[in-house]
């Protein structure tokens, strides 16, 4: 499965960006192979307002089954619901710990957002 | 029948609780002659706090969102490339619409290549009318947990009688909604206080208007000794100092009870008098006569 990760840079190493909408970069693994690309999401970090709802479109065209990130607002979570993404929730730390946890079921995997609008 | 002609001046301040709204009520109050007040501070409107009015009636205010025929969509994502607030967002098999994202531009409806979108209603808020003495106020009212104040505050607006005396009470700040506002109107107060925020508030909001190439004058409240600051800003500007109202503990007693200054505080109503002369002098033009022969005025 391809997986979308929310990252503050492009390797595993890099530290997740606890921030959907504004995250600095998706990271999209496939699971199967390891194989990894980087997304840059400097249109989100910089969007005036509806940062969540554009990041979650960007993730959903991504052709991702499943979305790592951190926390999740409610109109990002909608857009991801509506586009079939999955949402798994990691504690704070490194790309390849939450890939890790969401490899041996340890995430949580969110039924609605888990932050207000503008946390 | 006012000797004052007719001109539109808002209040506006960079900083928050500067005194605009004590400055616009103080000044409806005071002129001598129908006025209207236009409440345009929509986020938290609070002139009708001091003015007890007889209500007359109340507007439900919205704007145009997007509706989304799916039996027509065929999910090119061309509305949500075209709009920059992702009020509409393309994903799977329809758009998502988000009204409360939207600023009714319309936009959408225009790019969708198979006319799938139509507008609907959203309701934003509300432009309550009052009436008390020679005042009638125009309130507009967001709806708690609505952002988009500027087309409410255009509503309010509606309303500006164009042959008499208006005054709009602005949001605070210097982003769209106080500049929209202010757009138009003939002449800005500008009211500050003499700290270092209100200085540096000042400055955002007197570069705000000169960019928007509008008269503004200068009204210091809880005015002290030491306005040397205000005072020498001013001068670098050119721009007049209309008022300074004094720092006193009686004006601060009255503001805590709701009531209007001019009314409270013996002596006052000539402040203001003042103020309503300055004013329609700066606003000037528009079958003003000149400052001193407005002496005739009603009982406010």
């Amino acid at each position: 499965m391809r997986v979308a990760i929310t990252s503050q840079g492009e390797t595993q190493e890099s530290m997740l960006d606890e921030r959907f909408g504004r995250a600095a970069r998706i990271l999209v693994v496939d699971t199967e192979d390891g194989r990894m690309e980087s997304i840059d999401n400097t249109a989100g970090v910089s969007a005036s307002q509806g940062a969540g709802i554009q990041t979650a479109e960007r993730v959903a065209g991504l052709g991702v089954g499943a979305l790592i990130t951190v926390h999740c607002g409610p109109k990002a979570f909608a857009v991801l619901q509506h586009a079939g993404v999955e949402v798994w929730s990691s504690p704070p730390g490194t790309v390849a710990e939450a890939l890790k946890g969401f490899r041996e079921g340890r995430l949580a995997r969110l039924g609605s957002a888990d932050v207000a609008t503008h946390w | 029948m006012s000797s004052r002609g007719s001109f539109t001046v808002a209040v506006a301040s960079g900083k928050g609780g500067t005194g605009k709204t004590t400055v616009a009520v103080n000044l409806a109050r005071s002129m001598g002659a129908p006025v209207t007040l236009l409440d345009c501070d929509v986020e938290e409107p609070n002139c009708s706090l001091f003015l007890d009015g007889r209500a007359i009636s109340t507007r439900v205010v919205g704007i145009p969102v997007p509706e989304v025929d799916g039996s027509l969509c065929d999910a090119c994502g061309e509305c949500s490339r075209f709009c920059r607030y992702k009020a509409i967002v393309s994903v799977g098999s329809s758009p998502m619409v988000f009204p409360e994202m939207c600023h009714g531009c319309g936009g959408c409806t225009l790019v969708c290549p198979r006319g799938a979108i139509t507008e609907k209603e959203f309701r934003i808020g509300t432009v309550e009318l009052s009436e008390s003495g020679q005042v009638t106020l125009v309130s507009g009212r967001l709806d708690v947990g609505r952002a988009m104040a500027p087309p409410l505050t255009r509503a309010v607006k509606e309303h500006l009688d164009a042959g008499g005396i208006n005054i709009i009470d602005c949001p605070p700040g210097t982003s769209c909604p106080m500049v929209t506002a202010v757009r138009g109107v003939d002449a800005v107060i500008l009211v500050t206080e003499p700290t270092p925020f209100g200085l540096h508030d000042l400055e955002l909001a007197a570069d705000t208007v000169a960019d928007l190439g509008l008269e503004a004058g200068i009204v210091v409240n809880r005015a002290g000794p030491d306005g040397s600051d205000i005072r020498g800003f001013a001068r670098g500007r050119c721009l007049p100092v209309l008022l300074e109202i004094p720092d006193e503990r009686r004006a601060a007693e009255a503001y805590s009870r709701g009531e209007i200054l001019v009314d409270a505080i013996p002596g006052w109503r000539s402040l203001f008098e003042l103020l309503c002369e300055r004013t329609a002098a700066l606003a000037g033009g528009r079958g003003t006569v000149e400052a001193g022969q407005g002496g005739k005025r009603g009982p406010g």
